[in-house]
């Protein structure tokens, strides 16, 4: 079947995302859907929740792919502040750099940036994967919950600021930990696990013993008995 | 919000082109704020011929006609003055320096907007796209362009509050973001002689970075003391005769993107500014990084 095509540059914004919001889109009459010329536009292919595969050709402005479920979304360029944010379920890949808070609190899904990500990278986050093909800026995965972050090169300042359950691969240099991050053991479970986020992402044949993994000490979100007197 | 765009061009076909690239970077980014806006422009031979010092004067309500003879009997030679919207922009064969103290001599209470030998700095209250219709950007010329969409939130808007400042010679600094800690700076500042024409914390920044390159600091430096001093949210892209640098805060929250071919330089709040750029396709396109200082000179 012939993928359905929208151009950017000719039809507003609203009524693309409207034709990608309608009912009757379901993944069996139409099952591709293209965006062209972007230019920079915010809130390119939000809400989606069908498993259609978009393709957007061309760089985004703000939250593209927001909130999306079931659908799989490829950027063909750079993307802006908030790519993928909220995320429930399906798969948003980045072919170039994302800006700042990619994947802020999602709760599940793939989200594969194959350049840098920015400052904030997976703020929060709540159950998705993000895979960075190159490295993330300061305070990436800062309050992470859950879910998981693959950073393929090197990480900013204050990785994993007040960290909860979230686990953190980082295959280069980490600038420095944030509060209560640390680095831990790979176990095989953990060796197994990385391999499969990266084969889901497409980075097949990294040497996964080059790999650190880090995650919280559980020391900052527990209550401690010695703190009581700071209330 | 604000929005901030600039455009540094390498290659001298494109000159003619400037205005309508800057019009058409600083329209995009009227959706981030639309309450005042301003421009810079370099090298425009109508504004700035060639050998003659030109300055921007603000909230003079008065005919141009009236302001050239002013200012003329003050400098004791004939003046150019022309009204682009709110802005009055005037000319002379002398110094930028000259016409400007001959322009505040005439007119103490008038707010000076920019001086240079080619620097136009044209700034308004009103929507970015309007004000750019107003003052013909589209057909302006030059080697390098700096514009500014504000969204008010430290002081009233004004053309005071309005960016660019342009407060040393050929000198201009475009913010998005926020100085906290503005007060006590221009406190000090001004127990260190600099004057001030607005309680906006932009200005401050300005002020700082001019007086930086006035003590014979280069921007590189003056940035880094910058971003050593001052406290906030921020993106500047700082531009003079001859340069072009951006830099951001530690946090890094304020967007910033910059593109580079062999043609031009060009920075902007978002991409979709830079997108309608002549061989954008095939551009170098990065944010910058924290605190570091990106500086490009011809």
């Amino acid at each position: 079947m012939d993928p359905l095509i929208f151009d950017l540059s000719t039809t507003p914004l609203r009524e693309v995302n409207a034709a990608l919001h309608a009912a009757d889109l379901d993944g069996e009459i139409v099952r591709e859907i293209v965006i062209d010329k972007p230019a920079g536009a915010h809130s390119v292919a939000v809400g989606l929740d069908a498993p259609v595969k978009v393709s957007v050709e061309g760089h985004v402005g703000y939250y593209a792919a927001g909130m999306n479920q079931q659908a799989e979304v490829v950027i063909a360029g750079n993307a802006g502040t908030g790519v993928a944010e909220n995320m429930m379920s399906g798969t948003v890949v980045v072919r170039g750099n994302a800006s700042q808070s990619a994947g802020a609190t999602a709760h599940g899904g793939l989200l594969v940036i194959e350049g840098d990500a920015a400052a904030r990278c997976g703020i929060s986050m709540k159950g998705v994967d993000i895979v960075v093909g190159g490295n993330v800026g300061h305070s990436s995965a800062f309050m992470a919950q859950a879910g998981r972050l693959v950073v393929r090169g090197d990480a900013g300042e204050g990785l994993g600021d007040s960290i909860y359950e979230t686990r953190i691969y980082v295959r280069g240099t980490v600038a420095s930990l944030g509060a209560d991050c640390v680095a831990k053991e790979m176990r095989a479970e953990h060796l197994e696990e990385l391999a499969g986020l990266l084969k889901a992402a497409g980075f097949e044949g990294d040497d996964l013993s080059a790999y650190t993994r880090y995650g919280s000490a559980r020391s900052l979100y527990h209550f401690h008995v010695d703190n009581t007197g700071a209330y | 919000m604000c929005g901030i765009v600039g455009l540094h061009l390498r290659n001298p076909e494109l000159y003619p082109r400037l205005g309508e690239l800057l019009a058409d970077m600083l329209g995009e980014m009227q959706d981030r704020g639309a309450d005042s806006a301003g421009v810079a422009v370099y090298g425009d031979p109508t504004w700035t011929p060639a050998g003659h010092g030109a300055v921007s004067l603000l909230e003079l309500d008065l005919p141009a006609a009236e302001v050239a003879a002013a200012i003329g009997t003050s400098l004791g030679s004939p003046v150019d003055v022309r009204l682009l919207d709110a802005t009055l922009l005037m000319t002379a064969p002398v110094t930028s320096e000259d016409l400007l103290a001959a322009a505040r001599s005439a007119f103490p209470d008038a707010l000076v907007a920019g001086f240079g030998a080619d620097l136009a700095v044209l700034k308004g209250v009103g929507a970015p796209r309007d004000l750019a219709h107003e003052w013909g950007l589209a057909g302006a010329q030059g080697w390098q362009g700096v514009g500014h969409t504000r969204m008010a939130t430290e002081s009233a808007v004004t053309p005071s509050g309005a960016h660019p400042y342009a407060v040393g010679p050929e000198q201009c600094l475009v913010h998005n973001g926020s100085f906290s800690n503005h007060a006590t700076i221009r406190r000090e500042l001004r127990a260190a002689g600099v004057e001030f024409d607005s309680e906006n914390d932009t200005e401050v920044g300005a002020r700082f970075v001019a007086k930086a390159l006035a003590d014979g600091k280069d921007v590189e430096v003056a940035l880094k003391e910058l971003c050593a001093t001052f406290d906030g949210f921020y993106t500047l892209l700082v531009s003079n005769r001859d340069s072009f640098a951006v830099v951001r805060d530690a946090i890094a929250c304020k967007p910033a993107v910059i593109a580079e071919t062999d043609d031009w330089v060009a920075m902007a709040s978002e991409y979709r500014a830079l997108a309608g750029l002549p061989g954008v396709e095939n551009a170098r396109i990065w944010e910058p990084e924290p605190e570091v200082v990106y500086a490009w000179t011809r």
